[in-house]
């Protein structure tokens, strides 16, 4: 039984379409709104247990503009499972997996610290690189590669250390 | 805050027989036993370990008790990419080493940011530390490492710390009020860099 039949074993009822990836991995693409019920039944029905990697790729001239990828591990069957959805621009939300898998929590909240994708259910959904105060995402394709004031904190960090008078409460007693 | 004008020379003869002397002296004592901070960053940090090491060897050169902590180094050896989150800690760590100090810049990334043009790496780390030598290369092989410190041996030999002392060069200010002496302040500098650095309303416009 190859890995595609038991996806599709396992996969009965819901719409997917299996597309070509460079490397040979099979790889499904699938509407964002299955997304959630669909990894379940990889978890539990097609036996992929352990969550690779989440994360999203930026198609600027395309519409729908972001692709979101998971990929997943059968350590039983030894095969890989990738998981492709299309994402709006305009509406960056996808479901978190984190209740599936717990691995994802850090995943999941980098994908958004760099392509701003909002994963709804995800308990602390913060940034996880750049400033909590950033108003960018660095990879997406329209933000400059030099960065948007990348030395912003360090430059206040800098101010604040030359303000700093040394001991100066210990002079005054 | 008064300046600090140590041991003023009164007589013509300021810049004598016996400074020189005692400067060869201290530069001499100085120059063979640098004390290396080894900030190992990234892929640099295995070269510098490898110049430490029995095979380059720079204990030939009176610098291999690399120390750990600031408070015992003078030679901070920058080795490796110098992100944005890093150089707060980089800037306070030379901050705390004590005077004289010297830097060395190794590797393009820490010269110049090397081929991380990108929005996380220090665009060389003359923005935020004063260089005395850059080394090129990726990483830089251990024996070019060695030459910077040749190089900043004969660096340190021109140096005239007492001379500057008994002439009343300004290195810094004692402060009367928190009893300290304090560093003339290195300045935050992002012109030394070619990095474009954009504000946030010159970006909408684009």
């Amino acid at each position: 039984m190859s890995t595609l039949e038991r996806i599709q074993a396992g996969l009965n009822g819901i719409t997917f379409k299996v597309v070509s990836s460079r490397e040979g991995t099979t790889t499904i693409e699938i509407a964002i709104g299955d997304a959630k019920e669909t990894i379940r039944r990889l978890r539990d029905a097609c036996g992929f247990e352990t969550n690779t990697f989440v994360t999203a790729v930026d198609r600027q001239p395309k519409t729908p503009r972001f692709e979101l990828a998971w990929q997943f591990l059968s350590y039983k069957h030894n095969d890989y499972v990738r998981v492709h959805a299309a994402v709006e621009a305009s509406h960056p939300h996808a479901p978190t997996i984190t209740d599936l898998f717990a691995g994802t929590a850090y995943s999941e909240r980098e994908c958004f610290d760099m392509f701003g994708i909002v994963f709804d259910g995800h308990v602390g959904l913060k940034r996880l690189l750049m400033p909590e105060d950033y108003d960018h995402f660095p990879l997406r394709k329209d933000f400059p590669h030099q960065g948007i004031e990348p030395d912003r904190l360090y430059r206040e960090w800098d101010r604040r250390r030359r303000e700093r008078q040394p001991l100066a409460e210990e002079s005054e007693s | 805050m008064g300046s600090l004008k140590a041991a003023q020379s009164h007589s013509s003869s300021d810049e004598g027989f016996l400074a020189t002397r005692v400067d060869e002296l201290v530069n001499w004592g100085r120059k063979n036993s640098l004390w290396p901070m080894p900030l190992g960053l990234s892929c640099c940090g295995i070269e510098l370990m490898a110049m430490i090491g029995p095979k380059f060897d720079i204990s030939r050169f009176g610098a291999e008790a690399a120390r750990f902590s600031p408070r015992q180094c003078d030679l901070m050896v920058v080795a490796g990419t110098l992100t944005w989150k890093m150089a707060e800690a980089a800037r306070t760590i030379y901050d705390q080493m004590p005077d004289p100090k010297w830097v060395i810049a190794m590797g393009v990334c820490s010269s110049s940011g090397g081929m991380y043009d990108s929005y996380s790496v220090v665009q060389g780390i003359d923005m935020i530390l004063p260089v005395d030598l850059y080394v090129p290369g990726c990483p830089p092989r251990p024996d070019a490492v060695i030459d910077a410190i040749m190089k900043l041996q004969k660096k340190i030999e021109r140096e005239t710390p007492i001379k500057n002392l008994m002439k009343g060069t300004i290195v810094g200010e004692y402060d009367e009020g928190t009893k300290r002496f304090v560093r003339a302040p290195n300045q935050y500098n992002p012109t030394t860099s070619s990095h474009e650095v954009l504000a946030p309303g010159e970006y909408e416009q684009r």
